[in-house]
């Protein structure tokens, strides 16, 4: 067998025009397929951006809030309460998530998300690279996240001032986090309570009520206990997942970038799928004569499969290869650029590749296999 | 009297159906012996490769039989007859048919891949066979940079390289000039042929007829007559 394969593969890769004919096609289909579905994940990714940084376990909301932690809706204090006395809870903590204007030090202004963290834990604050957690505590003290949108903020130092609603506030820390933010906005770090009195607020003030059960056990009666309130309760991984259904299907973007991934594929299956259909046209005679020297059908349908699985992966290879450079080159000059390569959207352009591999090799199969020697040997 | 290498008989090969049928072979009957370079001459569409693909495994005839050394050919599964093919048989195509991508070496090894000779050992096998055929220089080539001449040994030197009993060729001096069809053919008389193989050639070209054992004639799918008696075996004696 495998020396029927090296022979395919000879005759594969010396015909060097159609063998890169072959590739452009496959590469340009995993480009723009792993392009377009990574730019999706990137988008999913930063529209959870919050739920990911903050990272609690089990996140309570009104039932209306669950597409987006933009979209928070305040709950009334007693649900806090009420939720601390639920049997299987740690600990239950509030969390402030708005939008404000901040004016900067040379006058400029800029919208910036602030979230407050509770005053006495402090749960769902982020990792300093400066500054002290402490001096959070200070006097109008404040964190500011170093992520993509950072230099909006004209790239603010430890003391650098700024007013947010006629109130003064001074950066006391530098932070970073695992997720960029999505609707390109900085984001600013404080405590529960100078959020509220600094950002105008309705009636209610808790955006979310952050829970950590005592053991995963207990998220089930949570839960349902919350349910009773009237409130919904969420996993981390939930409420992302509740983020990218609705960014997927309840807006046209799942569906563009369907679209779009569909074209990359049927592009690709077209230039790849045209071109192997003619590379074994033209090899045809070759075929008939090896079937007449004594090859067996399943020697040329091995051949072909072979031919086009090889040119498929390495396809596919320097398609991902492609792809990936250009995202971080295009992330190096545009740090908001939403793409993020994941094992997933890898595995669904090999599926993809594998669609194409299968179709161009079929058409080619059923061509070879009805080949005559005779009509080779008569020439 | 030689041993027969190839009985056919009564082979009938039509195409089409009902009125429209048309017999391309029509009860041909005969033997080659071993040692024998036995000639199939004919106008065109006379059902000379016709009756050469029958003989040689390709094409199913619609009756009749053909014993090979003493086997019945089309009794047997297809896979069994690309196995004969492959194992009996060496093929020199009309056209050559060699691989323009494939060196001359990888040209020449290709029934040994498809016995599932390991590669290496089937370019080995391949060199010695350029060398008998004079082109162990030019193994590396690919086909295109060899002549007419050159390449007609190639396929030669494929054709016997897994060292079939019988060997087919179809016109294996239609592309070359008098002088080099002469001396090719010459080769194969001298080099390739001996008293364990069995060549067919169908051919036109009268300047070569002096090289064959005996010459068959056809005309209209039918065998004509044996233009010329039974050389291999007046040598003998």
């Amino acid at each position: 067998m495998k020396e029927i394969l090296i022979l395919a593969y000879k005759l594969l890769v010396n015909d060097k025009g159609k063998y890169t004919a072959l590739l452009v096609g496959t590469v340009f289909s995993v480009f723009l397929i792993v392009q377009m579905t990574s730019s999706f994940a990137g988008i999913l990714t930063k529209a959870s951006a919050t739920v990911i940084n903050v990272g609690a376990s089990i996140w309570v909301m009104d039932p209306s809030a669950t597409n987006s932690v933009m979209g928070s809706i305040p709950m009334p204090d007693y649900v806090l309460d009420a939720v601390r006395s639920i049997n299987g809870v740690k600990y239950a903590v509030p969390l402030y998530s708005g939008a404000a204007l901040l004016k900067l030090h040379d006058g400029t202004y800029q919208a910036v998300t602030v979230l407050g963290l509770d005053d006495a834990s402090l749960v769902g604050r982020p990792e300093l690279i400066e500054g002290n957690i402490e001096d959070i505590f200070a006097e109008n003290g404040f964190i500011a996240v170093k992520d993509e949108e950072f230099y909006k903020l004209k790239n603010p130092k430890l003391g650098t001032e700024f007013e947010l609603n006629d109130h003064r506030g001074v950066i006391v820390g530098i932070a970073t986090v695992p997720t960029g933010a999505l609707y390109g906005t900085p984001t600013l770090f404080t405590t529960y309570n100078r959020a509220i009195q600094y950002i105008p607020s309705l009636r209610f003030t808790s955006s979310y009520i952050l829970v950590e059960p005592k053991r995963p056990s207990d998220i089930v009666t949570i839960k349902q206990q919350v349910a009773q309130l009237g409130y919904v309760a969420l996993t981390n991984s939930e409420f992302q997942q509740g983020i990218s259904n609705y960014l997927k299907y309840q807006t046209g973007i799942g569906t563009n970038t369907l679209l779009m991934t569909v074209i990359s594929f049927i592009v690709g299956l077209s230039i790849s799928g045209q071109t192997f259909y003619t590379f074994i046209l033209e090899n045809l005679e070759h075929f008939g004569a090896l079937k007449a020297m004594g090859a067996k059908g399943r020697d040329l349908v091995y051949m072909i499969l072979f031919q086009a699985a090889f040119t498929s992966l390495v396809g596919y290879g320097l398609g991902i290869g492609l792809s990936t450079l250009l995202i971080t080159a295009a992330k190096l000059r545009l740090p908001e650029y939403a793409s993020r390569v994941t094992y997933a959207n890898l595995g669904f352009a090999f599926l993809l590749v594998l669609i194409i591999a299968s179709i161009s090799s079929y058409a080619g199969i059923r061509r070879v296999l009805r080949v005559e020697p005779f009509d080779i040997f008569r020439g | 009297m030689a041993e027969a290498a190839i009985m056919a008989e009564k082979l009938n090969k039509w195409f089409g159906a009902e009125e429209a049928r048309t017999y391309a072979v029509r009860d041909a009957s005969f033997e080659a012996y071993w040692g024998e370079m036995l000639y199939i001459v004919g106008p065109s569409g006379s059902g000379k490769t016709t009756l050469l693909s029958m003989i040689s495994g390709i094409l199913r005839p619609n009756s009749g039989t053909v014993r090979i050394d003493h086997h019945e050919l089309w009794s047997l599964p297809d896979n069994q007859i690309a196995d004969f093919r492959l194992n009996a048989i060496g093929f020199v195509f009309q056209d050559y048919h060699l691989f323009p991508r494939l060196t001359t070496a990888e040209n020449v090894a290709i029934p040994l891949v498809l016995q599932r000779r390991p590669w290496k050992e089937a370019l080995r096998a391949a060199a010695r066979y350029l060398e008998v055929v004079g082109l162990s220089d030019k193994a590396d080539l690919p086909p295109s940079k060899l002549s007419g001449g050159e390449q007609q040994r190639v396929a030669i030197a494929r054709a016997i390289v897994h060292e079939p009993r019988i060997l087919v060729f179809d016109e294996p001096t239609a592309s070359l000039d008098g002088e080099t069809g002469r001396k090719i053919v010459s080769f194969v008389k001298n080099e390739v042929l001996n008293p364990n193989r069995c060549i067919l050639i169908i051919t036109h070209d009268s300047r070569i007829f002096e090289y064959s054992n005996r010459i068959m004639s056809m005309e209209d799918g039918r065998i004509t007559g044996f233009q010329q008696k039974d050389l291999y075996e007046a040598r003998e004696a």
